[in-house]
């Protein structure tokens, strides 16, 4: 079968190299690559989510998101005179064999980009404690899932926060797609978060009291077109998945997502759509931030997840903070909390990647 | 287990056990508690009660029936009709297997001696365009007006009472006569009525051959699904106009809703949600229809049926013995079922978060009335073309990218055509000019503007606008004959007041 010539810009003059997942266009590798970059651009520009002389850090992980995400970033700042000041920050959560391969990954892209990199540890951050060890005593609990996507997640957040002050960045980019976006949502509706759903999804946030802006420059961008990006511009990146996702939540929602969009191919950008558009009751939303006791980070409550997480653990109750029962935070004593309902909170608990 | 006493025969919820009187009881007080805490349905209200022949409506006919009948305390104190599209067309069947099906729903029907009106699908060959014209209501202080409704209407019972004291009998109120006796009229004014909507004998072949030809030249089976029930919510809606009905009753489980919700959401309906999932939908204004089984899982109505003898009916519908990836429906729909058996919390937590929804414009934005409502669904417009920053923005721009290369250069301004370059923003009015002219894509071009995110998205499906029923195509050309005359006079006309906001479609320039 012969290979269609390309439709983009280029006006046919290559032969087509892929097909464009979304609209199913064929294109060659340069109007693809051009066409993405430009699509990153727009959601920059309409968005105005990055002032010139910023100071980024970007969240690397050494996966194919943020690989691209920096990728691009340097192109487009170099390219259309964004003055942008990058610099990655990786973080380092103690999970072996998963997450020092990956920030080889990481170190290996700042050498060749020259892009300064910062090193986040949980262990120097968290009193110790890595990843594996909170695996370890959340498995202890009686209870269906381990809910070690909860710790990381809500961890790996204060970990880059506290990166991006040491860098001294003014915004804070990840590499969230829009497949990442369309799960999240979902998920939303599944645990019944409405605080997070009311909060509402796209764009990132602000960046209130002490917190830092946080964007994500790739969400309208599908998951599909990252890897065909990476594997275009032939970028160097880690790719197994984490030692712990099979047990996580999120796994069931991405195998929905991609039946999902096996039936339709425009339901990853409908699902943000819905979330952009969602209208929830005043009384849902959070309550407006203040500052975490504790270590002063943004909080809604008196003790930031993290730190609560953390006392949690310390106390050996590593389910402390994770649900509704939340007697006995930040008191000493033994008081029973483990409600019923976390017994049976399954999805509630387990897997949640905080959207922002 | 509440009595204490009686036997337990049923378990819901991991533990909860009921004996069978404790589970009549509790299943009742929900009926009435669902219809008593919204206190949407008046007094003397006729409402007409949406039956598939499927177990949910089933028991919301029952549940109304019992309700409304001599002995319950506390009667219901509406006026019932009960409404049965036949869908047979779409689904397969054939004309015998429609006629067997209709025989025995009228069995049924039979013995519950409410009104009814058997309407089939095809019929909505034969709606007026003003189905999708939403009726303005005025604003009501519903609390206010609903405890005057009660406590008139109790009053207009005494009243009664001591005018014809010898009429009454115990506990026998007039206004129940009355009642009752508004149903034997209404009965013997249905074989009228049903001629009326040409509900008994079976459709003209060449309506059903139309609506076929409809159907199948729709691509996908998402698309049909969304399409038939956009049908049948246009039909159910006509029907209840043409009849008197105020309020429509659908049989929406907890767990059908549930589903709905989480499919709406990949369908692009969210900022619907409240309309398609809440208690009630008061998007057409005059006719607001209520989902009073909203509360029951499919569990409970199951065990409920069977135990307490309910009848129902199984008619196919478009989707059965479809595969599991065959639409967006049936993989949420399994999707929702798996994951219930593995955390059983799953369906009352989304219907837990779905009451949170509010039916408002998410920024609070433009008034209700204002803004314009899409064709299909008739709920507010949900595209905002001057915010790019949106998912809507980011796929508006990969479709201009797409369609520049091809095609040979136009001249900018060129109706229907796109007359931005890539990678700038959409400017508004520049690619949606709804001029009127003989070019053959302009029909749809327009006919997608006036559609609402999802629908389009629907219409993604659709290759032909020709076999949609006259009334969609008719109420699409007006409306952009409207947008045409308004832009033509915009720039002599002053901002619009508020009184002119109220009332949208009412203002036509008169040439």
């Amino acid at each position: 079968m012969p290979v269609p010539r390309c439709s983009g810009p280029c006006g046919g003059v290559r032969p087509a190299a892929l097909r464009r997942p979304r609209t199913g266009g064929a294109v060659c590798r340069s109007c693809f690559c051009n066409a993405f970059e430009a699509e990153v651009l727009s959601t920059l520009q309409t968005g105005r989510l990055l002032p010139p002389g910023a100071v980024v850090a970007v969240g690397a992980s050494g996966g194919k998101d943020s690989t691209v995400l920096a990728h691009v970033l340097r192109a487009l700042d170099a390219r259309h005179g964004l003055a942008l000041d990058l610099h990655l920050v990786a973080v380092d959560e103690g999970i072996g064999g998963y997450r020092d391969a990956a920030l080889a990954a990481v170190r290996r892209q700042a050498g060749r980009w020259r892009l300064p990199l910062t090193v986040v540890a949980y262990a120097d951050l968290f009193g110790g404690w890595t990843m594996d060890e909170v695996a370890r005593r959340a498995a202890q609990e009686p209870g269906r899932a381990r809910a070690c996507c909860t710790f990381c997640g809500v961890l790996r957040r204060r970990a880059l926060e506290e990166g991006a002050q040491r860098v001294g960045a003014t915004h804070i980019v990840t590499g969230h797609n829009a497949d990442d976006m369309a799960e999240t949502v979902l998920m939303n509706f599944l645990r019944g978060d409405s605080g997070r759903l009311a909060r509402g999804g796209t764009l990132g946030s602000p960046g209130e009291g002490g917190a830092l802006p946080r964007c994500r420059p790739l969400q309208f961008a599908s998951q599909k077109e990252i890897v065909l990006y990476a594997h275009f511009q032939e970028l160097d990146y880690f790719s197994e998945e984490c030692v712990y996702a099979p047990e996580a939540f999120r796994g069931h929602v991405r195998d929905l997502l991609k039946a999902l969009e096996a039936a339709r191919p425009s339901v990853v950008l409908d699902l943000v759509h819905s979330a952009e558009r969602l209208a929830l009751a005043p009384a849902a939303r959070p309550p407006p931030p203040g500052a975490c006791t504790r270590c002063g980070a943004l909080s809604s409550r008196s003790l930031c997840q993290a730190c609560a997480l953390l006392d949690g653990l310390n106390r050996g109750r590593p389910r402390l903070a994770i649900g509704k029962g939340r007697k006995g935070l930040g008191e000493e004593g033994e008081k029973q909390s483990c409600t019923s309902k976390d017994s049976s909170g399954g999805p509630s608990r387990a897997g949640a990647i905080q959207a922002f | 287990m509440k009595c204490k006493e009686g036997l337990p025969v049923l378990i819901i919820r991991a533990g909860d056990a009921f004996c069978k009187d404790c589970f009549k009881a509790y299943y009742v007080h929900k009926f009435r508690a669902m219809l008593g805490k919204n206190r949407l349905v008046f007094p003397g209200e006729k409402v007409l009660l949406a039956w598939s022949g499927g177990p949910s409506s089933s028991s919301m006919i029952w549940q109304v029936q019992e309700g409304l009948s001599r002995e319950s305390a506390k009667r219901l104190r509406f006026v019932p009709g009960i409404i049965y599209i036949d869908e047979g067309a779409v689904c397969g069947q054939s004309p015998e297997e429609r006629a067997k099906t209709v025989v025995e729903m009228k069995l049924i029907l039979q013995t519950i001696a409410f009104p009814y009106h058997i309407v089939s699908l095809e019929e909505v060959f034969n709606l007026p365009t003003s189905v999708l014209q939403p009726v303005s209501q005025g604003p009501r202080g519903f609390e206010n007006t609903y405890k005057e409704a009660v406590d008139g209407f109790i009053q207009q019972q005494q009243q009664q009472q001591q005018r014809a004291p010898e009429e009454g009998g115990g506990e026998a109120v007039l206004s129940d006569e009355q009642i009752q006796e508004k149903l034997r009229q209404l009965s013997t004014q249905d074989p009228v009525g049903q001629e009326e909507v040409a509900g008994d004998s079976l459709p003209r072949p060449a309506q059903t051959t139309a609506l076929m030809t409809l159907f199948s030249s729709v691509k996908t089976l998402t698309a049909r699904e969304e399409l038939l029930q956009t049908l049948r919510a246009h039909l159910i809606l006509h029907v209840a106009r043409v009849q008197g009905y105020t309020k429509v009753m659908l049989g929406d489980s907890c767990t059908r809703l549930a589903i709905k919700l989480m499919t709406n959401l990949a369908l692009g309906r969210g900022a619907f949600l409240a309309w398609d999932t809440g208690f009630s939908d008061d998007r057409h204004g005059d006719v607001v229809m209520l989902r009073p089984m909203r509360d029951y899982t499919l569990k409970e109505i199951a065990f409920y049926n069977r135990m307490f003898g309910v009848p129902s009916v199984f008619t196919p519908a478009i989707d059965t013995k479809a595969p599991e990836k065959a639409s967006i429906h049936r993989l949420m729909e399994s999707f929702i079922l798996r994951l219930q058996a593995q955390f059983p919390s799953t369906i009352s937590t989304v219907y837990r978060t779905s009451e949170k929804l509010v039916k408002a414009p998410r920024n609070g934005d433009a008034a209700g009335a204002a803004t314009a409502r899409c064709l299909l669904c008739m709920c507010a417009l949900d595209i905002d073309s001057t915010d790019s920053a949106t998912a809507f923005g980011a796929q508006t721009l990969e479709r201009l990218a797409q369609k520049l290369s091809p095609a040979p250069v136009l001249p900018t301004g060129a109706p229907g055509r796109p007359c931005c370059t890539k990678g700038t923003r959409l400017q508004p009015g520049c690619c949606r000019d709804t001029r009127p002219s003989s070019e053959r894509e302009e029909p749809r071009a327009s006919f997608i503007e006036q559609l609402c995110y999802s629908c389009r998205v629907n219409m993604k499906d659709v290759p032909f606008l020709e076999p949609f029923p006259p009334y969609i195509l008719m109420e699409s050309q007006c409306r952009s004959q409207r947008a045409w005359e308004k832009q033509e006079v915009q720039e002599f006309l002053f901002e619009e007041s508020e009184e002119e906001a109220l009332h949208p479609l009412g203002f036509s320039p008169q040439f």
